[in-house]
């Protein structure tokens, strides 16, 4: 087995127990990345220096005999909204072309700390928003389990590398189901943290509100250790709430005896796909069979939580985005003569399609005639539908469904369609709603021999117990360490 | 204006809160350093980053809030207003929309030797744009335009007033009193030469006894007290015109033009921006304890009003000079010092109003800028009243004490200026004078009392002033005589 195959917690070992080195793991990533990046497409940039001069920092210091944060020596990669001083930080959008920051985000120096060696940058959909990568202003990403089809998105470039084996873990960020969709897709690991777990300062906004950062890992064990560095409160960013520390890995028990399963009716409705339904039901009996309680629940307004997602995410992001003015950074259209036409044309040519439908949509609705109508009714929506999963939380301790209504679907399959692309949206959204954890774990294959993804939520700061779940599902169906 | 009209006012005020950092980030405030070298990523709105709210800023806005007499609000919000130009950086602007942090307050104004008392709407805390410098002499004529944003991210509050005055007048009167109480507080600077206090005026005008408030208009562009109150004296007129024939007011927000003395329309209320407020999504709602109103309650000083009334009481000063001395905290404390050191309040009034104020005028600086104490100023007037000097010599020392800081007794003995009561040196002179003078001598025994004023003066020149007035006169008359 190469190293790039191994789960950060083993390569973890294996540096302890000195039976491989840091230069040696970064530089089977880059071979790997060499070897199938061409096929897979995963990284918009990749940073081979800077992470081979993190690898020799922690084999110096392995080599003093120091003791090591747990993800020192681990190469990683993260999304490319994510901001990174003096690597440039596109979005996979044209306006950022060309846009270094000068700055770090929080949650990459939150790696920088644990020294886990930066790979590169990873493709997306253009400001977070799609869920196929295909609105990457640079290129589609391939589902490395069938190059055909999309990784899903936004993160999907994010969890292509982890399915590749071109990164150990990443970085992903979820708004709507941006990292559980294309973790589901690819069939790896993808958690979405309680919304204030996580730092955003330094992560480029799409809807403030819902926008929170999350690992992508090969398991869940990796998906615990990457919480721990990340996790906790950052004074760069007061949403962010004030909690003791807990180390995550704790939670990891294969014992489900007397834990609570809630299944939402709602979210086993036509639309989903019976393969998908079939098979998050027989990872249910497993886990009853282990010892664990079903509880039938119901989410009432689930209906409303896509309609409303779609009023409130277009707004922030029309306000978020409106600074992508030309006149500081990012693209200018140089022919304008005067600055409204610079601002039209920048903006019109520095955006795709998606972003630029958002827009428009976000400033219709916050305009003064739609604000009450739309705007605050969505609003409205967004409170039946936290205090819709409060109420479940009183009859159960985890809310589990299916991550996706499909599994990966062909490439251009449905790039002129967006609202059946916004349907993929529609079983992740309400966490976001919530600001509620939740994490999609792989529980087997549809007959394609796609993966399938459980989507287990959480009451907030509940990721201890969402991930004790997602690890028995992983014990249950064998499914863990998905890059082979 | 004809008594035909009411005329009905309104301002929103906005003035730059006196923190050291801004808003959201910990960039100076610093004013007038080279352009855009007080600035980061976050008050530059680069992608990802984020506020974090100054809560010096929220006391300042507080602290405002009590001393206009307004209601704290524990619970408000911030709003984004949402709107493109080159000196915002993020493209919308931090503000508070419907959840303001203080509501319904008053002050009180005194015009024409009445009493009135305005109310206060609401204030709330926003955030500043940077600055376009433009190449030519104004935005049309410019090739191009720079951007500085060390004033982007400042905290300001806007002090928004019921539509309670009656005339230009009174509007002035509100803004006095308005900046007296920020000074006092010491919230904001308020240097509307340095655009840390900025208004705009809504004026309308309705028929007299009329309830229903006419067609307002907003006026910009008025960068002094002077210029609100013109520009408002000439858009009543304007008003006053339109109606009379027969024409209706057109609700738009007009342009203040110094130069011409007159407005001219920028746009009317159909060009008037959407700013598509909502919530901030990356601020906590700003919560506001009891104990913290308190805490901030505990350290506002005395306010102009409650000096103004004290001095008249206390001191038995005019109302006139108890305005006057009360308007500025730092006279207002400096009369006091001095009055505690020399009792006579009127003579000490009058010298704060008088030469005091004609040298800070003249030379430019503020009052704690002057090298004058309450101490020297005390031991000054000490002098004058004993008649050790004249009133003329007493200015001329106040000139020398004001710029150096010196004693003035040192300054009378050094230049031997003191006051010269000695009869057998006076008489001499007088003798002199009125030996060199044998026209005014005619003229003052045929009747002519003011050939006697020229005689003294006569006197005091030949000795610098330096003569006892009385004592001339006495021995001018007897000679005289």
């Amino acid at each position: 087995m190469s190293l790039y195959q191994h789960t950060a917690h083993q390569l973890r070992d294996m540096l302890r127990r000195q039976e491989t080195t840091a230069v040696e793991i970064t530089e089977s990533m880059l071979e790997r990345i060499e070897t199938i990046e061409p096929e897979v497409k995963a990284y918009l940039t990749t940073t081979p220096e800077l992470a081979r001069s993190m690898a020799r920092v922690v084999d110096q210091r392995l080599k003093q005999g120091e003791a090591l944060p747990d993800l020192a020596g681990i190469p990683m990669g993260l999304k490319d909204n994510m901001s990174t001083k003096g690597v440039r930080t596109t979005c996979s959008s044209k306006m950022l072309e060309n846009y270094i920051p000068p700055f770090d985000s929080t949650v990459y120096q939150r790696l920088m700390q644990q020294m886990s060696p930066l790979l590169g940058k990873l493709n997306m959909d253009e400001f977070a928003m799609g869920t196929s990568t295909e609105n990457s202003a640079f290129f589609t990403t391939a589902n490395p389990r069938d190059l055909q089809r999309v990784p899903g998105g936004s993160s999907g470039g994010s969890a292509a590398a982890v399915a590749a084996g071109t990164a150990i873990f990443t970085l992903g960020s979820d708004t709507g189901g941006s990292i559980r969709q294309p973790a589901a897709f690819c069939g790896v690991v993808g958690l979405k943290p309680t919304y204030g777990l996580v730092s955003r300062y330094g992560v480029v906004a799409f809807a403030s509100s819902m926008d929170q950062v999350g690992p992508l890992t090969k398991d869940v064990t990796d998906a615990a250790l990457v919480l721990n560095a990340i996790a906790g409160s950052d004074p760069w960013d007061t949403t962010t709430a004030q909690r003791e520390t807990l180390d995550y890995t704790a939670f990891l028990k294969p014992d489900v005896k007397g834990m609570r399963i809630g299944l939402p009716k709602e979210y086993f409705v036509e639309g989903v796909n019976p393969e998908i339904k079939d098979r998050i039901n027989q990872t249910v009996q497993q886990l009853a069979a282990a010892g664990a309680e079903v509880v039938e629940i119901s989410l009432p307004h689930t209906e409303y939580a896509l309609a409303a997602y779609y009023i409130i995410a277009p707004a922030e992001c029309s306000s978020n985005l409106a600074r992508f003015d030309g006149v500081r950074y990012g693209y200018r259209s140089e022919t304008a003569p005067d600055v409204v036409t610079m601002y039209k044309e920048s903006r019109g040519e520095g955006f795709g399609a998606e972003v630029k439908r958002r827009i428009l949509l976000g400033t219709y609705v916050l305009s003064a005639d739609a604000y009450e109508t739309y705007f605050v009714q969505a609003q409205k929506v967004r409170t039946l539908i936290t205090t819709d999963f409060q109420e479940a939380f009183q009859k159960c301790d985890v809310i589990i469904t299916p991550t996706t209504p499909t599994t990966a679907f062909q490439k251009g399959e449905k790039v002129h369609d967006p609202q059946a692309l916004y349907l993929s949206d529609l079983l992740t959204t309400p966490a976001n709603m919530a600001g509620l954890p939740a994490i999609s774990v792989p529980c087997g294959f549809d007959q394609a021999g796609l993966p399938i993804g459980l989507q287990i939520m959480g009451p907030a700061f509940g990721e201890g117990q969402i991930l004790r779940t997602a690890y028995m599902v992983e014990q249950l169906t064998e499914t863990g360490g998905a890059a082979r | 204006m004809s008594a035909k009209y009411e005329t009905v006012i309104g301002l929103e005020v906005h003035a730059e809160l006196r923190t050291k950092s801004k808003l959201f980030c910990s960039c100076s405030t610093k004013f007038g350093s080279e352009p855009n070298t007080q600035v980061c990523p976050i008050c530059l709105g680069l992608p990802g980053t984020l506020p974090v709210l100054n809560k010096q800023a929220v006391e300042y806005a507080v602290e405002a809030g009590l001393a206009l007499n307004c209601t704290i609000q524990k619970y408000s919000k911030f709003d984004r207003k949402n709107y493109f130009y080159p000196d915002l950086p993020k493209a919308f602007q931090n503000s508070q929309f419907d959840l303001p942090v203080a509501l319904a307050g008053k002050v009180k104004i005194h015009v024409n030797g009445e009493d009135k008392e305005l109310g206060i709407t609401r204030i709330h805390l926003e955030e500043e744009a940077g600055k376009s410098v433009h190449s030519g002499d104004n935005i049309l004529g410019s090739d191009y335009s720079s951007e500085d944003y060390n004033r982007g991210g400042i905290p300001l509050i806007e002090i928004v007033s019921e539509p309670d005055m009656r005339s230009p007048e009174e509007a002035y009167a509100y803004l006095v009193a308005l900046k007296s109480i920020l000074e006092y507080t010491e919230v904001s600077d308020c240097k509307m030469e340095e655009g840390s206090l900025r208004c705009d005026a809504n004026v309308s005008l309705r028929p007299v006894g009329a309830e229903k408030f006419g067609t307002k208009v907003e006026l910009k562009n008025l960068n002094s007290f002077r210029a609100v109150q013109k520009a408002l004296e000439y858009e009543v007129q304007r008003q006053a015109q339109l109606l009379d024939a027969g024409e209706t007011i057109i609700q738009e927000t007009r342009h203040w033009d110094e130069n011409t003395g007159k407005t001219h329309s920028m746009r009317s209320k159909e060009e008037a921006e959407d700013y598509r407020y909502f919530p901030e999504p990356d601020l906590g709602p700003l919560v506001i304890e009891q104990g913290w109103i308190d805490q901030i309650a505990a350290r506002i000083p005395e306010l102009p009003e409650s000096k103004r009334r004290r001095f008249i009481s206390e001191y038995g000063l005019p109302e006139y000079d108890a305005d006057l001395i009360s308007s500025s905290r730092k006279m207002a404390e400096f009369f006091e010092a001095t009055v505690a050191l020399f009792p006579d309040a009127k003579m000490v009034s009058n010298w704060l109003m008088g030469e005091f104020s004609r040298l800070l005028n003249v030379s430019g600086k503020e009052l704690d800028q002057a090298a004058v104490t309450p101490e020297l100023l005390a031991k000054l007037l000490q002098m004058l009243a004993k008649g050790t000097i004249s009133g003329t010599v007493a200015k001329s020392v106040f000139e020398e004490v004001f710029a150096t800081g010196k004693d003035p007794e040192a300054i009378v003995q050094e230049k031997g200026l003191a006051q010269i009561s000695d009869t057998a040196e006076l008489e001499r002179i007088v003798q002199a004078i009125i030996a060199a003078n044998p026209g005014s001598v005619t003229d003052f025994r045929n009747g002519k009392d003011k050939a006697l004023g020229f005689l003294v003066g006569q006197v005091m020149k030949e000795t610098k002033g330096r003569a006892n007035p009385q004592l001339v006169n006495e021995l001018l008359r007897k000679y005289l005589a």
